[in-house]
């Protein structure tokens, strides 16, 4: 067992290292100068002043010094949680910017993937051998997978909130609020939430119910499942194995799809411009703001692997079979 | 007699037509009587044993009747069959290897099983029925994966008896095995008999040579049907059809059995089941085929539990 999840966390480590390095190189590598940009855009004449202010940007953010120093300097303030200052609303924080930001992400994925996912499964297994629901779920399913979330916001964002005008159909939140803890604000919050919610909840829904439902048909075909009717056990006891071991692939996949639910889930916020991870990166690299681009991928990142951690932790509890191995099996 | 088969005729449904795999079978098997079902691969063994207890989807009853202990069984009927399964009738597959589901404990899986059919779990008796084959009661707190293949194939063994059926279908049970677990298993079952856990067994394999051993009737099958049936030591001593002298010959010596010399050693292939020629399914590759073959031969009783089907036996 320590084995097996310190080999997990080499990984994972490694992992993160690399996508930390990946994330410092991109910027300083990348055409463009932010320092350049944004003294132009303080609407500077005086060529002194110009240069003054490029030498203090440039000290600010560290880009004067050599680059594997930038690179050591990079970790220290990353392991501090500091990410730096945001171009973009300068001189706010980066990790203050990203903070007010991920709530609305986080209330975005959190229950689409848990809810779609339960929800999926639960469908997809129903559906497996019930000829009627079958032939519904399977076509239905496939066109909702094989939808991009763009395009499914986009005709949620135009039925509900264009033509029926039930939802609005941008924002976090009405413009004319404030944000505080009133019933009238919740409600509202959940208001706008719900389209973008849908979308996400309805193009994971049917990838999941799919693959549910092959798996399912695997199982019950599967040696174990055939003896036990040989044996005339009924198929509630034969459906429960079934299920309890189609899951298990589910987990996986819920662990494989992390990265395209999470870069679904930013696309769509961009689309109902929610507030959230996603439109922030659309803000920073429309003003070239590459701190808070960084900062929000390396955060997107670290989300994503401590999200797949918790799978792992969860898969080894569900599958015996795991745990068995690593107690050292005794034949 | 504990079971009856009557003109059974099994016909599995597929894209190109009806495959039939049993066509007209007929035969009887004693109380306490272990019959020992061999012929080539493809001939139908599989078939018929799954038409005892389960037929999968594809399967089609076409003709005929299975009675057994003065019950006939409702074979195309898999809800009515059920109330059978396991009590009266009970299996041994072929798959022994990964029939136990891989993520449950044995005594779960077998306190669940039992429930599922309105038994309770006598502790003390199953763990007297492993000990007799050898495994050890703490077999019942590992997961299938934790067990060698023998382990499993014992333990799918006593699992499938433990409601004392009357007869038992071992499909296949020795092919994956060792030549010394080969023997340990057929022991096992005989020992199961001896016990009275099983009333009567058909014991399906491609080996003349362990059937002998363990059955006291031997039935070859040819292309879906009975060639040739009578007393172990008959059919390898004085058989009849040339269909089991061949395969006798392709033995080295009864008794003896060479890794991997089995019954490929006759020239040709069987016919095809999709549209079988008419007369003698053993014709094109019987050595005194003539004339008359162009006809079925009916299965005649040449001496008394002696049947075979051959113009010129
Ligand atoms: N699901 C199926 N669909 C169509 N044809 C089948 C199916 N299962 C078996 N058959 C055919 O039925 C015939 C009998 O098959 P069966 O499995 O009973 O043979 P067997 O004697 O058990 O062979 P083996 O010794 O290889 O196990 C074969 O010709 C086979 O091709
Ligand atoms: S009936 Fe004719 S072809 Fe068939 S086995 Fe007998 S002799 Fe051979
Ligand atoms: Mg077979």
């Amino acid at each position: 067992m320590r084995r097996y999840f310190g080999r997990k966390l080499l990984i994972y480590g490694l992992t993160f290292f690399v996508a930390v390095t990946v994330n410092w190189m991109i910027p300083r590598f990348m055409p463009g100068d932010p320092v350049a940009s944004m003294v132009a855009r303080a609407n500077v004449t005086k060529p002194e002043a110009v240069e003054a202010m490029r030498a203090y940007y440039t000290n600010l953010f560290g880009l004067d010094q050599p680059l594997w120093q930038q690179y050591l300097n990079f970790w220290g303030a990353l392991l501090r949680g500091d990410f730096g200052v945001s171009i973009w609303l300068f001189p706010t924080p980066v990790s203050d910017v990203i903070t007010t930001a991920v709530p609305y992400t986080l209330a975005l994925i959190v229950p689409s993937v848990l809810l779609s996912w339960v929800v999926g499964n639960r469908f997809g297994a129903y559906a497996a051998r019930r000829k009627l629901l079958d032939n519904t779920v399977l076509p239905v399913g496939y066109v909702l997978t094989a939808m991009p979330y763009m395009w499914l916001a986009v005709l949620l964002a135009w039925a509900f909130g264009v033509i029926l005008g039930w939802f609005p159909v941008a924002g976090g939140y009405s413009f004319s609020m404030r944000p505080n803890w009133s019933w009238t604000f919740l409600l509202d919050l959940l208001h706008h939430w719900t389209l973008p919610f849908l979308s996400l909840f309805l193009v994971a829904l049917g990838g999941w119910a799919i693959g549910m439902r092959n798996m399912i048909i695997y199982e019950l075909e599967s040696d174990y499942s055939n003896y036990l009717s040989a044996l005339g056990a009924p198929s509630r006891l034969i459906r429960r194995y079934a299920f309890r071991n189609a899951v298990l692939p589910q987990i996986t996949g819920l662990a494989l799809q992390l990265g395209v639910l999470v870069a679904g889930a930013l696309v769509t916020e961009i689309v109902f411009a929610y507030p959230g991870l996603g439109s922030l990166i659309l803000k920073a690299i429309q003003n070239k703001d590459f701190f808070l681009l960084q900062g929000t991928f390396l955060f997107i990142v670290l989300g994503v692997l401590i999200a797949n951690f918790i799978i792992d932790i969860v898969y080894v509890v569900v599958d015996p079979r795991t745990r068995a191995g690593m107690a050292g099996a005794q034949a | 007699m504990s079971l009856q088969v009557s003109e059974l005729k099994v016909h599995y449904r597929t894209l190109k037509g009806d495959v039939r795999a049993l066509d007209g079978m007929s035969f009887g098997l004693g109380d306490g009587e272990i019959l020992g079902l061999v012929g080539e691969s493809g001939c139908g063994k599989s078939t018929l044993g799954k038409s005892l207890i389960r037929m999968d989807g594809r399967m089609r009853r076409v003709g005929g009747t299975v009675v057994l202990d003065g019950r006939e069984l409702p074979i195309d009927d898999d809800r009515a069959m059920n109330e059978f399964r396991f009590r009266e009738v009970s299996l041994i597959p072929q798959y022994a290897m990964s029939a136990l589901n891989p993520t449950r404990k044995i005594r779960r899986m077998v306190t669940e099983l039992l429930r599922s059919r309105g038994a309770a779990l006598d502790l003390a008796e199953l763990e007297r029925r492993m000990a007799q084959v050898g495994l050890p009661a703490e077999v019942l707190d590992r997961y299938p994966i934790e067990l060698s293949g023998g382990m499993k194939q014992r333990m799918v063994m006593v699992i499938s008896t433990l409601l004392d059926p009357s007869l038992l279908i071992a499909d296949e049970v020795t092919s994956a095995l060792d030549v010394s677990t080969q023997k340990a298993v057929a022991r096992a079952l005989l020992g199961f008999r001896e016990s009275g856990y099983v009333k009567s067994m058909i014991f399906v394999t491609h080996d003349l040579a362990l059937t002998h051993h363990i059955a006291d009737t031997i039935m070859v099958m040819y292309a879906g049907r009975l060639a040739e049936k009578a007393p172990a030591d008959v059919i390898v001593k004085a058989p009849r059809h040339p269909y089991t002298k061949l395969l006798l010959d392709a033995l080295p010596e009864v008794g003896v059995r060479y890794a991997d010399r089995r019954l490929e050693g006759i020239a040709g292939s069987p016919p095809s089941l999709l549209n079988p020629p008419a007369g003698c399914r053993f014709r094109d590759r019987c050595p005194i085929a003539g004339e008359e073959c162009a006809e079925d031969p009916p299965v005649a009783e040449l001496a008394p539990d002696h049947h075979v089907a051959c113009w010129k036996a």
